[in-house]
């Protein structure tokens, strides 16, 4: 389990290599990776900021980790979090999850990336031509987290 | 105490960080929101719609019934959006 929030872009194959190094009894990995779209809403997106609080958002993250580590039967997983000022095409989140049985790695990814949209403080706000906004919470992202304490 | 201010918040009330005494009367989260939307025009702006307000009390979300106390480092924000894609 490890979870790093930094300014910088991360290297999603060596984050990978470093997660699984040693390790014997992996049988799948899944990961996602969330990237700045160019359009958001019927606008065009120049670039986002992402604000978070720092110290919460390391907390959160951790949490969300371990609550994964409870539901599923996952044997290594990592998440890293970009904030600050992004553009179209850029990295922003990356989520790995790894399990002796693909099933098992493929819901842990899903839900750690649900869980996080809702769970961890980060704020977006997007350059449009109409200049910049705050994007507001989406119900379909809570729906997804629900979906998750429904199964629970 | 510690008070944070993110996002609009931030932006509405003009302040990311301050100390604070605890006020009078202040027991909970909703309580401490009531006061402060009472410090002048950005303040009211930033807690007019307290359904569009979070909180968090020592970095661990909090409910407006949640106690506040003088040392707590207590965070106001919109709900996340953070991660969507």
């Amino acid at each position: 389990m490890s979870v790093s929030v930094q300014r910088g872009d991360f290297d999603p194959g060596r984050e990978l290599e470093s997660l699984l190094e040693g390790r014997r009894d992996i049988g799948g990995v899944v990961s996602f990776v969330g990237l700045v779209r160019d359009f958001s809403e019927g606008s065009g997106v120049g670039a986002l900021t992402l604000e978070h609080y720092p110290g919460m958002t390391e907390k959160a993250l951790e949490k969300i980790e371990r609550e994964a580590h409870d539901r599923f039967d996952i044997d290594a997983t990592r998440i890293v979090h970009r904030h600050g000022r992004m553009e179209p095409g850029e990295r922003i989140v990356l989520v790995i999850a790894a399990s002796s049985h693909r099933g098992e790695a493929f819901r842990a990814c899903e839900f750690l990336i649900d869980w996080l949209k809702t769970k961890a403080p980060f704020w977006k706000s997007e350059e449009t031509p109409e200049g910049a906004r705050w994007v507001e919470a989406r119900g379909s992202d809570e729906n997804a987290t629900r979906r998750w304490d429904d199964e629970g | 105490m510690k008070l944070l201010y993110f996002a609009w918040v931030r932006e509405r009330t003009g302040i990311h960080e301050e100390d604070y005494d605890l006020p009078d009367g202040v027991a909970t989260v909703a309580d401490l929101v009531e006061h402060l939307r009472g410090r002048g025009d950005g303040f009211a702006r930033a807690f007019a719609d307290t359904g569009q307000i979070r909180a968090a009390v020592n970095q661990e979300t909090a409910g407006p019934g949640d106690a506040v106390a003088q040392g707590d480092e207590v965070a106001f924000f919109p709900p996340m959006t953070g991660g969507r894609a």
